[in-house]
């Protein structure tokens, strides 16, 4: 059970990294309280398996701190941190039983086989692994061994922090959700610091509390799912977010106010804006809708996703998408569309426009 | 019913039928056809049932040498997967050395067989070779041209140098195909290195090592060139193993009835000993 603080973090590949680029995630601190449950959200390569590498101490931080509940662990083994990580593919031992692969951590730490036994029998229960404990681990399906991994480091009971590192990716769609609600039932009921690595962001929006987005090697936002929809820092996570992602759309601040292809379009931080930059506006399609007035636009495509149907417009050479009810009518022909002001943002060079400290 | 009536497709097998039949099928049936059968030359051939068989299995040269290649080659595995199995762990996985020790370690596989014996046979002399001067020289008495004991050491010696490598170079692929996550997932667990070893290495090689047993043993079994050259089977027979026995016969004594026989008994044991080691190391595979 800890605390993690991330002071000014950086780490490179490279022995001795000269430029920006060498990093492989730049300067990042953050603090992730004690229990919380947190996701790393990002494409791949975007460095989220380095740093989670780095939390559970198999990467040594070429520069910065990892802080356990304020004491210094950046130079101790895995194994001194007292973490756990459950890795993409399942890892197993293949000649022990279930039962003895959950035992394997706390045997090698000589704990006594009473309390072994306790410990194996209530996560195994937990897990729903009971039945099959006796069984060997190999002949297990891929969401069984990945069920024993996350076991492994349920087992110990002083672990600090439990990492998954995309482990979803193995198992078959109708199990994948399973498993997630069986992961979230867990942290529910042990309340232990969990950090939750994916590309998907379901995966990510449904585990975490604190969703933390991730781009070349960078911190882009870290919000609760709701922050990163509704005002999100940057049109990275604009667009990487939500289905389809956020509208962006060029435009140009005269006097206080944002102009889209000379439409006036009301946005919350506009006053902030400055017009030294590249501008866009930033509108998501949920907060879209068609009206008597506003932006001239025509329909260029309907998908129909179930509970609503996914307009796409062409207006003035930009493509704006919007969302529209199931059972509401669309109109054929020239639309006009309005933006809700609440939740349209100017972005200067892809940043929240006053938004940036 | 539609019967195909082209069958000129079988065309396209036969070359596979050829090259089977002349590479296997056709000389292991002559072998047959001289077990079973007398000859005095001029393709005159005479029915002999199991005679020659009943002679073999009776034959007391041949239960000698039978022994002392089982003893060789019990020797040559207890020796060579062990060894060939830390030589592996000891390799480098990563940086310019892995290369290195690539070569260095192939290089022994790649020296003709009867060039490992003119070898061996000239470093172990006692008067002019380096090793056979050398041990000499440490005061232990050392003629392998005399003293069995030292024919032994020195025939078991050069087939650990010529094949120990091909094992290591099997676990050493072996190793290299573990995925990181299982050392990574070790460590988290606390592992020591023996229960890295026991757990995640020796299991993930079992595969690697049933055929790196496999082929040392049939290759052992059946070594003849490396022997005959550096021993030439002596001192007396004791390094006489089944290959020199059956060349001695065949060609020396030119008894071919005998000789076939013997070649036919000797393909079936390696066949059934080959079977019960795959059968035996891959049981457990199937509980």
């Amino acid at each position: 059970m800890a605390k993690i603080t991330l002071a000014s973090l950086r780490h490179s590949y490279y022995l001795n990294p000269k430029s920006d680029e060498d990093f492989a995630l730049k300067r990042l601190s953050l603090d992730w309280q004690d229990g919380g449950a947190y996701a790393l959200l990002g494409p791949s390569g975007c460095g989220k398996t380095t740093l989670l590498n780095l939390i559970s101490g198999l990467l040594v931080p070429t520069e910065g701190k990892i802080l356990f509940d304020g004491a210094d662990v950046s130079h101790l083994t895995p194994e001194r941190r007292n973490i756990a990580q459950v890795f993409q593919f399942p890892v197993i031992y293949d000649t022990m039983t279930v039962y003895d692969n959950l035992a394997f951590p706390l045997r090698n730490r000589g704990v006594p086989e009473a309390e072994i036994d306790k410990r194996v029998r209530e996560i195994g229960e937990m897990l729903d692994l009971t039945a099959t404990l006796n069984n060997r681990a190999s002949g297990l399906t891929a969401d069984g061994k990945q069920k024993i991994s996350l076991g492994r480091g349920l087992v110990r009971s002083d672990v600090n922090v439990i990492m998954f590192d995309e482990p979803l990716t193995v198992i078959d769609p109708h199990l994948k959700w399973q498993l997630r609600s069986k992961l979230k039932e867990l942290h529910q009921r042990i309340k232990r610091t969990m950090i939750y690595v994916t590309h998907d962001q379901t995966e990510a929006l449904t585990f975490a509390d604190q969703v933390v987005v991730m781009n070349n090697g960078e911190v882009v936002q870290s919000g609760t799912p709701v922050e990163l929809f509704e005002k999100p820092r940057h049109t990275f996570v604009g667009h990487f977010i939500g289905s389809p992602g956020m509208n962006l759309l060029p435009c140009e601040v005269k006097g206080g106010k944002a102009f889209f292809a000379g439409h006036m379009v009301d946005a919350e931080n506009v006053a902030a804006a400055k017009n030294s930059a590249h501008l866009e506006i930033g509108v998501r399609p949920e907060f879209i809708s068609i009206g008597g007035s506003g932006i001239e636009a025509d329909i260029v495509k309907v998908s129909d996703a179930g509970r609503y149907r996914i307009v796409e417009t062409q207006a003035s050479g930009s493509t704006i998408k919007l969302l529209v009810a199931e059972g509401e009518s669309i109109p054929t022909g020239k639309i006009h569309l309005s933006f809700d002001p609440s939740h349209t943002q100017i972005y200067e060079d892809g940043w929240i426009a006053g938004g940036r400290a | 019913m539609n019967k195909t009536i082209n069958n000129r497709a079988w065309f396209l097998v036969l070359p596979v039928f050829i090259l089977v039949a002349f590479n296997a099928l056709i000389p292991l049936m002559t072998v047959v056809n001289y077990s079973i059968q007398e000859t005095f030359g001029n393709n005159v051939f005479l029915w002999s049932g199991t005679t020659w068989f009943q002679q073999i299995l009776h034959d007391t040269n041949f239960h000698d040498s039978l022994k002392r290649q089982i003893i060789f080659t019990g020797l040559v595995l207890l020796i060579q997967v062990p060894l060939g199995l830390v030589i592996a762990l000891c390799m480098p996985r990563k940086g310019p050395w892995v290369s290195v020790c690539l070569v260095l370690m192939a290089l022994p596989l790649l020296v003709p067989w009867n060039v490992v014996g003119s070898m061996w046979n000239i470093m172990a002399l006692p008067d002019i070779g380096l090793l056979g001067k050398a041990i000499n020289a440490l005061g232990v008495p050392y003629n392998y041209t005399r003293q069995p004991m030292a024919a032994w050491f020195t025939t078991v010696l050069m087939d650990v140098w010529h094949w120990t490598s091909l094992v290591a170079l099997l676990c050493y692929a072996g190793l290299v195909s573990i995925p990181d996550a299982y050392y990574q997932a070790a460590k988290i667990d606390g592992a020591r290195p023996w229960a890295v070893f026991r757990y995640i290495q020796l299991p993930k090689l079992k595969h690697v090592l049933t055929i790196a047993i496999l082929l040392r043993f049939m290759d052992s079994f059946m070594i003849y060139t490396e022997v005959i050259v550096l021993t030439g089977g002596g001192p007396g027979s004791t390094t006489k193993f089944l290959s020199i026995d059956l060349v001695q016969k065949a060609l020396g004594g030119f008894d071919l009835g005998p000789a076939a026989a013997f070649s036919i008994i000797y393909f079936l044991i390696i066949l059934f000993l080959s079977w019960l080691f795959y059968t035996l190391m891959m049981r457990t595979e199937t509980k």
